[in-house]
Parts: C-alpha cells; sequence; structure tokens
C-alpha cells in the first residue's frame, strides 16, 4: 500500500503581469511507509515546490497528491487535519521560534497527535540531547543541535510522513551526515516514510532506499539507489553530470567535470526534452519529443 | 617568492581567542586551501588580510605584503591595499553584490578609484572582464542588476570585481558554497584558471575537503585558531598526519560508505 502517490503533478507560480512559472511540470512519485526516497537536483528545479505542495503548503495546478489514498488539499490559517505529514525545513535559525523555549515547542506537536504519555525531553533524548536542553532557547545551540530540534518537534506530531528539505544544506560537513542518518534512522524505526530532498547526492546515497532525479520540474530518473548508483554509472545523462560535478576528496587535484550552461527559465522550458540543450549526448528527437516514459526519461534508455 | 605572508597572527574579541599564533605563506600562482569546521577561524583569517575584522578585536603577529605589514599600516594606506592589491570574493553573491547598483556600476567604481581610469577606460576594461569570466553577451550585462543573473552567474561577477584592479592576493572565502555541484565545478575551473594566468596568490577558505582537493595546491588544516596541519595536497588528504584532519575526512559521506 502506498502511503503517498504523486501523480502528474503540475504547480504553478503566478505572478500578476508576468507568465505563469510552471516550477513542477507533471511529475509522478511514490513513497511507501518505512521507506527512504531521496530527491535530488539542482536548485531551481521544482524540487522544494514539490515538497510544499505535499505538506499542503502550495495550492496544486493539475494532477493529484494522494496521502493514504486521501487528496492532499491546501492547508488553511487554522484547520489543521493534516498531521500525518510533518516537514523539517532548510535553515534551523528560522524555523525555530527565537522567544520560545524548544521544550514548548516540541510539546505543540505532542498536542497535535494528543499524544500525554511522551515529554518533550523524551523526544530530545531520541534525537541524541541531554533532556535538560527542553528549557533552552534556540539561540543557545549549534545549527547541528538546532536541526536536531527542529527534527524532534516533528516527529512529536507522530507523522506517517517526513519530509526534508534540504535539512543538512545548512549544517557543517561534519554534522551533515550525522543528521541525515538522525533522520533516516527514527522515521525507519517508526515506521514512517521519508522524502529527503537535497542536492548534495553524496549524502542522499547514504541513506536513500529509492533516489529519484529532478530536472526542471520533472522526475527524470527514479530507481534503486544501488541501480541508479551502479559502478557511479547511472543511465540518464544529467543523472551523470550530476554526479561527475562532484569533486572527490583523494588529494589528485582533478577539476570536476562542468556541466555546460545554466538550468533553463521554467517559465520557457526548452522544446522536446527539456535537458537537450545542455545534453552531452543529444540525438536529434530529443530536441523534437519529449521522452514521457520512466523509470529513466531517456531516448538513449527507451523501453523496448 | 612569497607574496603575502602570516606570520604568529593571534586575535582576540572581549578576552575570548580566536586565533592563537597563524602561519601562512601564499605565493604566486597558487592555491592555498584553508580547511577546518565552523567556528575554527578560518574566516577570521581571511578577514585579518584585508583589516574588517569585527569592532573590538585585538590582532598581533604579522601580516606581509611584500615590505608592508598590513596589520600596522595606516588607514588610508590600507585603503589603497584592499581592493587594489587585495581582493576578496565572499560566500554568498546574493548579499555581496548590492542588489540596486548595476554590475557595470558595481565593476567600474573601484577601478575609477584605484586605478583612476576615466569613464570610457573602466567600462571597456569591465567588459573585457565580463567575458574572461565567460558571462555572456558582456556588453548587454553591463547594464543589468545582480536580480536579472543566476547564482552562478553572480558569483562570477563577484569575482570579475575582485579581479577589476589586477590584485596580486585574492582571498576567496567559501566562493561555491551557496551554489549547485553542476555550478560549482564551472567557478571552480574559473578560479583555477584565472589564478595560472594572472599569477594571483589565492586564499580559498572552504570545508568541503573535495572542494579543497580540485583546486587547492597546498592545503592549511585549522582547528580552534590554531593550524595543526599544513602540506601539499597530496600528502594532507592521502596521508594525514594530524589525528584531526584524518577525523575530517572520515566523517565524509563516501569514507562512510566505503
Amino acid at each position: 500500500m502506498t502511503l503517498l502517490a504523486i501523480d502528474d503533478l503540475v504547480v504553478e507560480h503566478r505572478t500578476p503581469g508576468r507568465p505563469a512559472v510552471r516550477a513542477v511540470a507533471g511529475a509522478s512519485l511514490a513513497v511507501n511507509p518505512g521507506e527512504v526516497v531521496g530527491l535530488v537536483g539542482e536548485s531551481g528545479c521544482g524540487k522544494s515546490t514539490l515538497a510544499r505542495a505535499v505538506c499542503g503548503l502550495n495550492p496544486i495546478t493539475a494532477g493529484s497528491i494522494a496521502f493514504d489514498g486521501q487528496p492532499v488539499t491546501p492547508l488553511g490559517l487554522r484547520r489543521r487535519k493534516l498531521t500525518g505529514i510533518q516537514m523539517v525545513f532548510q535553515d534551523p535559525y528560522a524555523s525555530l521560534n527565537p522567544r520560545r523555549r524548544v521544550g514548548d515547542q516540541i510539546a505543540d506537536g505532542l498536542r497535535t497527535s494528543q499524544d500525554t504519555a511522551t515529554s518533550p525531553a523524551d523526544l530530545l533524548e531520541r534525537v541524541g540531547l541531554p533532556r535538560d536542553f527542553a528549557g533552552r532557547h534556540p539561540h543557545e545551540f549549534s545549527g547541528g543541535q538546532r536541526q536536531r530540534i527542529a527534527i524532534a518537534r516533528a516527529l512529536a506530531a507522530r507523522p506517517r510522513l517526513l519530509i526534508g528539505d534540504e535539512p543538512i544544506s545548512a549544517l557543517d560537513a561534519s554534522a551533515q551526515s550525522q543528521v541525515a542518518r538522525l533522520m533516516r534512522d527514527l522515521a525507519v524505526d517508526s515506521g514512517a516514510g521519508l522524502l529527503f530532498i537535497s542536492h548534495d547526492l553524496s549524502v542522499v546515497r547514504l541513506i536513500a532506499d529509492r533516489i529519484a532525479v529532478m530536472y526542471l520540474g520533472k522526475i527524470v530518473e527514479v530507481g534503486d539507489t544501488a541501480e541508479v548508483w551502479a559502478d557511479a554509472d547511472p543511465k540518464h545523462p544529467y543523472t551523470k553530470a550530476l554526479l561527475q560535478a562532484i569533486p572527490k576528496p583523494d588529494g589528485m587535484g582533478m577539476l570536476p567535470a562542468e556541466l555546460a550552461g545554466d538550468v533553463p527559465d521554467p517559465a520557457n522550458p526548452p522544446g522536446g526534452c527539456r535537458f537537450n540543450p545542455r545534453c552531452p549526448s543529444v540525438m536529434d528527437v530529443c530536441r523534437v519529443k519529449e521522452p514521457e516514459f520512466g523509470p529513466v526519461a531517456c531516448w538513449l534508455h527507451e523501453p523496448k | 617568492m612569497t607574496t603575502l605572508d602570516i606570520t604568529d597572527l593571534k586575535m582576540s574579541i572581549g578576552g575570548k581567542e580566536i586565533l592563537r599564533g597563524v602561519d601562512l605563506a601564499l605565493e604566486p600562482g597558487r592555491v592555498h586551501g584553508l580547511a577546518g569546521e565552523s567556528g575554527s577561524g578560518k574566516t577570521m583569517t581571511g578577514l585579518a588580510v584585508l583589516g574588517l575584522l569585527p569592532h573590538g578585536a585585538r590582532v598581533s603577529g604579522a601580516i606581509r605584503l611584500g615590505e608592508r605589514d598590513l596589520l600596522t599600516l595606516p588607514p588610508k594606506e590600507l585603503n589603497r591595499v584592499r581592493g587594489g592589491e587585495v581582493a576578496m570574493v565572499f560566500q554568498d553573491p546574493a548579499t555581496s553584490l548590492h542588489p540596486m547598483l548595476t554590475i557595470g556600476k558595481q565593476l567600474t567604481e573601484h577601478m575609477r578609484h584605484h586605478l583612476g581610469l576615466d569613464k570610457r577606460e573602466a567600462r571597456a576594461r569591465a567588459v573585457e572582464l565580463l567575458g574572461k569570466v565567460r558571462i555572456p553577451g558582456a556588453e548587454e550585462a553591463y547594464g543589468r542588476y545582480p536580480h536579472q543573473f543566476s547564482g552562478g552567474m553572480r558569483q562570477r561577477i563577484a569575482i570579475a570585481i575582485a579581479l577589476a584592479c589586477s590584485p596580486k592576493v585574492l582571498i576567496a572565502d567559501e566562493p561555491t558554497t551557496a551554489l549547485d555541484v553542476t555550478v560549482q565545478a564551472g567557478v571552480l575551473r574559473l578560479l583555477r584558471g584565472l589564478c595560472d594566468e594572472l599569477g594571483l596568490a589565492v586564499l580559498l577558505v572552504t570545508h568541503d575537503l573535495g572542494v579543497m582537493s580540485a583546486v587547492a595546491d597546498e592545503v592549511s588544516v585549522m582547528k580552534d585558531g590554531l593550524v595543526v596541519e599544513s602540506g601539499p595536497r597530496g600528502r594532507v588528504l592521502r596521508e594525514p598526519e594530524h589525528a584531526y584532519t584524518r577525523s575530517l575526512l572520515e566523517s565524509l559521506p563516501d569514507a562512510e560508505a566505503q
């Protein structure tokens, strides 16, 4: 049974006097209970918009999002029925309320799940922080500790789907893989699904069961981590380029491969395959027809 | 030959020691990487060279650029060095560029001040620089505002601004941290190319050991205001001598995966 089913989702941002920007242009993705799905892509590819739409923070233009078989509708100011999905945001310096004690903020989550047996201190312990930190304010903590508190707050509401929108990119390199692993362990232990969004492939590879690669509003490749990663030789040229651009700390002085050009304007995407102007192995068919199949949306890997 | 020589640099703010005796030497045409966690003092070392330390900072030691000691230079002389002989590229191009001035204005202002160029000469040089950092359509780009460019392009423009007065020393403080990996690759190639071509002495401050491995010739690792290990890139990253360097390398996700 699928926990979250995103089907052909389209999300547009409208600004008066400008053409609508299609941030998500027909993306499909599924998350199962207890499964960790990593969503990667460059900035501006629509991965955060997708996450916000799943939480009901962005109205959807077309397609559907179903959580437990029920459609996700935009959240109102007072109505909070949708507590089964919780989100951990990118910047823990902005997502925690600086004027309230962290224990009180975690208690908000416990109240929504009507959980009277657990105390905020228990949750702090679960994320690896001392129990007596509940009485402190966010400014007393480092970035990594704050992100742990944000995770504790999200877990307090007993989510069945946890979403991390670049939860590690504001952290120190040494704290990144720790926090990512913590999120994975906590989500899997409680049987919840985890949708982990990041632009850092090396961390996503560590914690995800499945990886989805997004480019300009579309999911171009999806598959099991081992498969997408098979000997660091993924199928889609875009995934390849993403991998080759990561510099390796091997001391050899190798400059990483460059992917030519910038991400095109999503308000005016190129015709045919969206990746064709930057693709190193572009063919004639790529400029004319969009590859509308999966799991690898590329004419080089057309299913027979 | 050493372009910039930092010896026994110490700095404290309000009695708290931030730098506890840093020694670094930058050579022309070489990239010197400075690694360490946040709070280790690597950014402060970079800022000290430009005299941009926060108020109330007490500094001792010496930062020599040629014959001069930048720490004891009077403010007027220091102003001639800053932006002229020593330039800096900051982490986030979205905040380091002025949002309400065209990039042409930001490229020419210090050129006219430091080099005494007239308007037309400055404009010609600015357009040439934009071409050098590979901004497409340099002529049109000259009149645009920062928000009209993507993050990678903005960082290229910030580099062009830093290079405008032909500095001898370039300090790059986490220049690619705010960028995507694909864009980062381009900016790193550009930095390396400019360093080789113009004979710049570059101090590259970064926490990313992958970035370090890609462009730096020498690597120094900082911890708690001290340089704990320094040496050629290949040796420091492959056969680290200090336990702290080893722990940094082991905390990388790639190391864990193996």
